[in-house]
């Protein structure tokens, strides 16, 4: 006879540990998002005003006229180009510009993009000020390049919210079902194990991990990306609890029927995939028609973001999420409510 | 259903003066049960495992104690994973044992497994019986029932066809030895026999004649006058014998004998 472990805590230990040993999640869970936080903040970060580069069709001495006078117009690169090339680079993007000389001189440029567009306004200024127009008011820039306003700093929550669905899902769900294909759940019923510590354990592991991810995610943007963290740590607490535990129910509940591994992935992308679009985790989503809006707010990663961003970047208090956490919560509570009485355990 | 997963069709269980309806609970803290085809936890640990199972019980043994009941104690770190066909289904048993059952229930515990793994579980179900606690084995080796049970229900296509201890069973069967034979030649032989089936059965000291897969089987009380005049038969009908052997009956003859085919998957 021996003194009786306590069942939670060795069913929380035992997911934890199943969990943390597994080399893939490890590399979803840690390195995945910090591969895509560096990759995306390098790819968009914010650089000094960049050079227009135009190009000048080569078309007799009127072109190198023209480039003469351009050449000492400030954010401007000019190339001289025969019309070979100067097409080709166009097409490719190395100009965005081509000025044909004549009367009148024509600008060549795809009018839909920004860049391009940008490069009409320089270019047009840059050749009337070479030809003498001077301006009539005088205009000081104020340049704001604050932390806080750069895609790094919209981005990482977003990442945060992400992975908060990502690992809730595919840890709780995966499991699950894993153990279902295995025969374990029946294993455990045949056992007095009690169903709500299982349930439970999985959500007191996810607590452990989340913990994890949460300090790894964070803690990277502010060392590499200065990335600045405005509210409180404790309203960041609450809300990734929240979001952990909303997607563990949801987890929960689309894995609570399936039989096979394929089954449940293709539950979990179909659950997944609209939000990684329409959540606004890479861009903002109010370029999403009007009509769509009350149904992205809706969705649980949508409400969280949020909520992360708003704590963590605008340093909103607790109380002004109430709505997302709400939202998030209700996501979780009416999964796991729908789950236990859903659930297949042989 | 006696584990408590299924609810029967029909009928009443009442195991340790409980029924599931009533009792689910305080059975499930009696009854240890290693099922079919468990898989456990990969990368979990034999400790692990097993502690996270002792969790489960209120009292049971000492985890420790159960390792060395079922001679995992060099694995007792290693994972699941790790770990041979037998060592798993040994640690199965150990997650059934770990509370100390008053009642093991296994579910083809030797499935798969070597000479040698099956003889160490056997080991570990005879230390468990001589404790004087009672095992539920279910099996399709007629040599795990006939070596580890005390009592046998031979069951075919969800009926008991047959209850008693492996000796009575096998005295059931009105006779201690088998004979088998082939006919050599031809398949012309062979029907000779077959058309004349009825002087085999009826040889002094056969109780029972019976043709299959081109082997004959003769149910033999007494060996010493029944081959001889088996013998006597085939020579004065012309037939040539291409395989003769005895053996002593086993319970795997008493199922042949009752269900008339070869063991079979399900």
């Amino acid at each position: 006879m021996s003194n009786r472990p306590n069942p939670l805590w060795q069913l929380t230990l035992a997911r934890f540990r199943e969990f943390m040993r597994q080399p893939e999640a490890m590399f979803w869970v840690f390195v995945f998002p910090l591969l895509m936080a560096i990759g995306l903040g390098l790819a968009f970060r914010n650089r000094p005003p960049e050079t227009v580069r135009i190009a000048v069709l080569r078309n007799g001495p009127a072109a190198d006229s023209l480039v003469a006078r351009l050449a000492n117009a400030r954010g401007l690169a000019v190339q001289l180009l025969d019309s070979a090339a100067a097409a080709e680079q166009l097409r490719h993007g190395d100009v965005s510009l081509l000025v044909v000389p004549g009367d009148p001189l024509v600008l060549r440029y795809d009018s839909t993009r920004t860049e391009s567009y940008l490069a009409r306004l320089v270019t047009n200024d840059a050749i009337q000020r070479a030809y003498g127009r001077s301006d009539v008011r005088t205009v000081r820039d104020i340049k704001v390049a604050e932390r806080g306003h750069r895609y790094i700093d919209f981005l990482l929550p977003g990442l945060l919210g992400l992975n908060l669905m990502g690992t809730g899902m595919w840890g709780v769900g995966f499991a699950v079902v894993q153990m279902r294909v295995r025969r374990l759940l029946k294993r455990y019923l045949a056992s007095p194990m009690r169903r709500s510590h299982f349930l439970l354990a999985f959500g007191f592991a996810r607590l452990a991990t989340v913990t994890l991810e949460v300090v790894t995610l964070v803690g990277f943007g502010m060392l590499a990306f200065h990335v600045p963290f405005r509210g409180s740590l404790l309203a960041l607490v609450a809300v990734v609890l929240v979001g952990a535990f909303g997607f563990a129910g949801v987890g929960l509940l689309v894995a609570s029927r399936a039989q096979t591994v394929e089954g449940v992935s293709g539950l979990m992308n179909a659950f997944m995939l609209p939000m990684w679009l329409l959540s606004g985790v890479f861009f903002s989503n109010a370029g999403f028609p009007s009509a769509m809006q009350p149904f992205i707010k809706a969705l649980p990663l949508t409400a969280l973001v949020d909520a992360l961003r708003a704590v963590m970047i605008d340093g909103a208090s607790l109380m002004s999420q109430g709505g997302e956490l709400a939202i998030v919560a209700a996501w979780g509570l009416v999964s796991y409510v729908v789950a236990l009485r859903i659930f297949r355990w042989l | 259903m006696l584990e408590g997963l299924l609810a029967p069709d029909a009928g009443d269980i009442e195991i340790l003066g409980m029924r599931w309806a009533t009792h689910e609970h305080a059975l499930r803290e009696r009854l240890g049960v290693a099922l079919q085809e468990t898989k456990l936890a990969e990368r979990l640990s034999v400790l692990e495992t097993l502690t996270l199972f002792r969790s489960f019980h209120q009292r049971g043994h000492d985890v420790d104690d159960v390792i060395g009941m079922v001679q995992l104690g060099e694995k007792r770190k290693t994972w699941v994973v790790k770990l041979s066909g037998g060592q798993k289904q040994r640690l199965a048993v150990a997650c059934a044992l770990v509370s100390d059952p008053d009642i093991l229930f296994l579910d083809e515990p030797t499935t798969g497994l070597d000479p040698q793994s099956r003889r160490q579980l056997w080991d570990v179900v005879e230390a468990f019986k001589a404790g004087g606690k009672s095992v539920l084995l279910t099996t399709h080796y007629m040599d795990e029932a006939e070596r580890l049970c005390d009592r046998v229900a031979v069951v075919d296509h969800g009926k008991t066809i047959a209850l008693g201890s492996p000796r009575d069973l096998i005295a059931s069967l009105g006779a201690e030895h088998v004979v088998e034979f082939e006919i050599g030649g031809r398949a012309a032989a062979e029907e000779r026999v077959a058309a004349d089936a009825a002087w085999l059965g009826a040889l002094p000291g056969v109780t029972d004649a019976r043709h299959e897969r081109g082997r004959w089987m003769l149910t033999v009380t007494e060996l010493h006058r029944a081959v001889p005049a088996l013998m006597g038969g085939l020579a004065e009908r012309g037939i040539a014998l291409a395989d003769l052997r005895t053996h002593h009956a086993t319970l795997e003859d008493l199922f042949l004998h009752l269900t008339g085919r070869h063991l079979r998957d399900e």
